[in-house]
């Protein structure tokens, strides 16, 4: 018995070293995609960005967040005191947990053992990031609906409304990945992508599909509704200050790096690169490549905020029910048929 | 140990039902709800049944309770503005409800004499067992269920339409 317990407090422990590491990652990733976004947008228009902190400006976002954390914390005299506290908590909560079910690397060999590099490989994990992508709704609506504002409330029903309909072609386009792999599982996604096996190669539409409602889902501009200034003020967080702003700001970059690694493991091959084996330099490869295509596709992320216009509301629902859906029906059927004569 | 944490779920899921029928805030009373939505798929998990428990959180929390909220939010209830329904009509609510309340006892009391199964199989709640049963066993009900879900879909389009033109 007592061995028993023991086995189970090692895992427990080797499991919470495995998410803290994961959780300083993720803040340090997203912390510094603010400055990376700063630099590039400087660099897109030709300008050189932050250089004040630290050489280069790599100090920056320490400073900002400092800058947050010292500012005046402000509550509107209506608000719904305990809602409106709750609300960017309950924000960065939600984008926190999707990391949990992402391969990082197949196994990391350290001291004679092996630690898996997964929080936890349910045999739902698809539908466990569907769920708190779903869930993530909750921190904008409470948001804008407890500040009290009528800019507020637009703002949250605006980004709310855009991010239930783009909720329903990601969910469409997932189903295809999930017919031709055969597994809802994203270890055994990312496992079946060895070499250039990659899902990109069977499922270019289904990329397309997932990547813009991936771009939605974040409230990334072109589809930052959400922010749209000259409208509707700062959206859903107007009347917020201080590090409740800030919870919120640094949420969206959680969810864009999450998403890119959700990207990259269902349609560039997680942890696998031809040539490259995830078991080198004992298992640190995988995390390694899954690092190199999620660092790309922020770039990415960030190379279209700075290139297209946002769209117009109407034109974005138009997108989203008229054209993302009819799309995302037709790939499945696509799909169902190429499984049909080929095979898996 | 599953007992425990079996009966801390109940109190945690009855208690905030009754926070969400005896809030007078509607906004307040939603949020509730979805915490009691969280409860009922902890319970899910505790069955071993995830897939139902993730579905539960995705089409109750995740959508349908959003929606709740929009409308909520949009017409702006509170408790200053919400009217007063005369005594005729909450006599009316209770007797229903207290019908219903009395079906569900009826049918809770027949499944009281079932045995717990001993030894229940622990990868009866996965999809691939859950896929097999729906699509080989109960493969009619579920067509049938799908076309009144269409039928739905349908009609919700057509409600949905400002001229229509038959």
């Amino acid at each position: 018995m007592s061995i028993f317990l023991l086995f189970v407090f090692a895992v427990v422990v080797e499991k919470m070293i495995l998410i803290v590491v994961l959780f300083t990652i993720t803040l340090g990733v997203a912390a510094y995609s603010t400055y990376g976004e700063r630099k590039i947008a400087a660099f897109m228009q030709d300008r050189i960005g932050p250089d004040r902190a630290g050489p280069w400006g790599l100090l920056q976002p320490i400073a900002d967040g400092v800058k947050m954390f010292t500012k005046e914390d402000f509550m509107p005299n209506q608000a719904e005191k305990w809602l409106y506290i709750l609300a960017p908590g309950a924000f960065i909560f939600v984008a926190c947990m999707t990391s949990a079910v992402i391969p990082w690397g197949t196994q990391l060999t350290l001291f004679g053992g092996s630690i898996d590099l997964q929080v936890t490989n349910i045999n739902i994990g698809i539908l466990y990031i569907m769920g708190f992508v779903s869930l993530g709704v909750y921190g904008i609506m409470i948001g804008g609906w407890a500040s009290n504002n009528k800019y507020s409330l637009y703002g949250a029903i605006r980004a709310s409304s855009q991010m239930i309909s783009y909720e329903l072609a990601m969910g469409l386009a997932l189903i295809s990945v999930v017919m031709i792999s055969g597994s809802l599982s994203l270890r055994d996604i990312a496992e079946q992508q060895t070499g250039f096996g990659w899902n990109i190669i069977y499922q270019p539409l289904g990329f397309i599909i997932f990547f813009t409602c991936a771009l939605a889902e974040c409230n990334r501009a072109p589809f930052d509704m959400a922010e749209c200034e000259t409208e509707l003020i700062g959206g859903y967080h107007t009347e917020y200050s201080s590090m409740k702003l800030g919870f919120f700001l640094f949420a969206e970059y959680i969810n864009m790096f999450i998403s890119c690694a959700v990207i990259s493991t269902l349609y560039f091959g997680g942890y696998n690169f031809p040539g490259l084996d995830p078991a080198w330099l004992g298992g640190l490869m995988g995390p390694i490549v899954l690092f190199a295509k999620i660092f790309f596709f922020i770039f990415v992320f960030m190379w279209i905020r700075w290139t297209l216009p946002r769209f117009r509301y109407d034109q974005l629902m138009h997108l989203g029910w008229k054209s993302l859906i009819p799309l995302a029906i037709l790939n499945m059927v696509l799909t169902g048929g190429g499984i049909l004569l080929f095979g898996n | 140990m599953t007992l425990a944490i079996f009966l801390t779920l109940a109190v945690v899921s009855v208690f905030f039902s009754l926070l969400m029928v005896f809030t007078k805030n509607p906004i307040h009373s939603v949020l509730y709800l979805i915490l009691t939505f969280f409860s009922i798929a902890a319970h899910y998990i505790l069955l071993n049944a995830q897939f139902l428990a993730v579905v539960h959180i995705i089409v109750y929390a995740g959508a349908i309770m959003v929606l709740f909220l929009f409308v909520l939010m949009l017409l702006n209830l509170n408790k200053d503005t919400e009217p007063q329904k005369s005594v005729g009509w909450k006599f009316a609510a209770a007797i229903a409800a207290g019908l219903l309340l009395l079906t569900f006892l009826g049918a809770l009391k027949g499944s009281i004499q079932l045995q717990q199964v001993a030894n229940a199989d622990p990868a009866v709640g996965l999809v691939k067992n859950l896929g097999t049963v729906l699509f080989r066993d109960f493969v009619v009900p579920f067509e049938i269920a799908g076309i009144l879900f269409l039928a739905a879909m349908v009609g919700a389009v057509l409600v949905g339409k400002r001229d229509l033109k038959i």
